[in-house]
């Protein structure tokens, strides 16, 4: 009989930590504004039908950053967790805190008791009713182990999510319009990215506050080429270098 | 995956769309609908006339506002006509509780299979969901809690205005042009059914609608008519291109009351 290695439980979640943050580091990024109008996410996402921004009800999305198999089953568990909750209680009974509780717990559980940690960092966004000011709006980070915050105005989630924090922060004023706020969070990740970001690339969408019922929409291409000023947003020192040439 | 604290498993295969599947699975409770009672009639309010009529972009749906409980006059103001999603509505009549609650679930049902998918279902697929519920009534209905609804919409894929009426066993046919159901259904029916051309517009449609309501209160005890004294009208929605839209109060009293005039030369005049 063999008797098997010792590992300390220190050393088992560190390791776990590590692999899920590598993945998640990995992926592309997300920019979330809390506007004048609502909350604003922007993420970096050339797939047009595999979404990283969703809908889970009336004044609460759902953003998300890892691997899509494991985020998508995050979401859709979401939907039905919601909608169980507003078909027996009550539409105004759902909101973003209990359903932040429930993924944190999940992901917890998954982290301490499974092999593998789930590889995703997740965000719930609520805004409050039409006549709030934004001051009820609501952004919980919930990560991999099951943490979970009650985050500010800006969140970043996904590949060097500080860097991004870092580059959009001081730009960021309360209540700033959506095209700026689209803009300033482009401009940094395309900066970031040291590629161009535009209408191909950018997965668009945002929680209007002054909807009194499902408050949640994708911004079409049109409409974000219009926002942006053009199909595409190019990085400063890109920028920069094809001004001298000319 | 195990314990998802709350979550569901998530990766359960099946109807993974539905929300009534997804009830029937986890929580059961909140979906059971026995009921024990042999004299329907006594135990909840019932609600009446109910239709729908094609018009040259879409469809406009009417219902009256009266429930009845055996001879009693339960309600004056029930809503009978829904939004079932933003390119739908669904009517009601039969058994007012069930009726209300299906069209409750029926919303979470086609709100849920669009959150899920990213896409809504189509107008058949939405047709065919009903169907299911009304299959599912048909114990409830055997005691005498019938739901029977009537749906209609704009099919985004086909550009038309759809209608679909239902039996109590959950049977589903499409009506090409108009339909009327409930106890007051039949005079409802025939009354449309002598104004009803192709390439209406929106208002001749509703006004065609609101008459044939008019029609049936007059034949039948259980439809209500309008209530002029406390300004009750019945409930009116069009569907067309850019989704459901319910006719507002007011509206509905104008076309009325020009529509009143017409009546007075039918059947006004000295009582004989």
């Amino acid at each position: 009989m063999t008797t098997p290695f010792y590992v300390s439980p220190q050393q088992v979640l560190a390791d776990r930590a590590e692999y899920a943050r590598k993945g998640i580091a990995r992926g592309r990024s997300i920019v979330v504004w809390q506007t004048d109008t609502g909350i604003l996410f922007v993420a970096e996402n050339p797939m047009p039908t595999l979404h990283k921004v969703s809908e889970i009800y009336d004044r609460i999305a759902f953003a998300a950053v890892g691997r899509y198999n494991e985020f998508e089953a995050l979401r859709v568990a979401g939907v039905r967790r919601a909608d169980l909750t507003g078909y027996a209680y009550s539409r105004e009974d759902v909101n973003a805190r209990a359903l932040a509780g429930v993924y944190s717990q999940t992901l917890g559980q998954i982290f301490t008791h499974e092999l593998k940690p789930m590889e995703v960092e997740l965000l719930v966004a609520e805004v409050g009713s039409p006549e709030s000011d934004g001051s009820d709006d609501r952004l919980y980070r919930v990560t991999f182990d099951g943490q979970i915050s009650d985050e500010g105005d800006v969140v970043t989630m996904g590949g060097a999510a500080d860097e991004l924090l870092e580059k959009v922060k001081d730009h960021f004023s309360p209540g700033m319009g959506d095209r700026e706020a689209l803009r300033t969070a482009v401009q940094a990740m395309a900066d970031q990215m040291g590629n161009p970001l535009g209408v191909k690339t950018l997965e668009v969408a945002r929680l209007d506050r002054s909807d009194p019922g499902r408050a949640f929409s994708r911004m079409g291409h049109d409409e974000l080429a219009e926002m942006l000023g053009g199909d595409e947003i190019e990085p400063v020192a890109q920028a920069e270098e094809k001004d001298s040439e000319a | 995956m195990t314990d998802t604290g709350g979550l569901g498993d998530a990766t359960r295969w099946g109807l993974g769309s539905s929300f009534v599947a997804h009830l029937r699975a986890t929580n059961p409770e909140v979906l059971d609908r026995r009921f024990a009672a042999p004299l329907a009639e006594d135990l909840g309010p019932h609600a009446t006339t109910i239709l729908a009529l094609r018009y040259e972009s879409g469809i406009v749906m009417a219902g009256d506002r009266r429930a009845t409980m055996g001879m009693a006059i339960e309600s004056r103001n029930i809503q009978k006509v829904f939004r079932a999603d933003a390119h739908a509505a669904v009517a009601i009549a039969g058994a007012a509780g069930p009726a209300v609650e299906m069209v409750r679930l029926f919303q979470v049902e086609l709100e849920h299979y669009e959150k899920i998918e990213g896409r809504s279902l189509s107008l058949t697929g939405k047709a065919n969901r009903l169907a299911e519920m009304i299959r599912q009534n048909m114990p409830a209905a055997m005691q005498g809690f019938g739901v029977i609804p009537l749906f209609a919409g704009y099919d985004v894929l086909h550009a038309t205005g759809r209608i679909f009426k239902y039996d109590m066993t959950g049977g589903r046919y499409e009506e090409g042009d108009f339909h009327a159901t409930g106890s007051g259904g039949r005079d409802a029916r025939s009354f449309i059914k002598g104004r009803w051309s192709e390439g209406l517009t929106e208002d001749a449609a509703v006004s065609i609608g609101l008459e044939a309501l008019f029609e049936a209160a007059d034949e039948d005890a259980a439809t209500g008519g309008p209530d002029v004294v406390r300004g009750i009208y019945p409930n009116v929605a069009v569907v067309d291109p850019d989704g459901f839209r319910p006719v507002d109060d007011a509206t509905i009293r104008s076309i009325f009351e020009s529509a009143v005039e017409g009546l007075r030369e039918r059947y006004g005049g000295e009582v004989r």
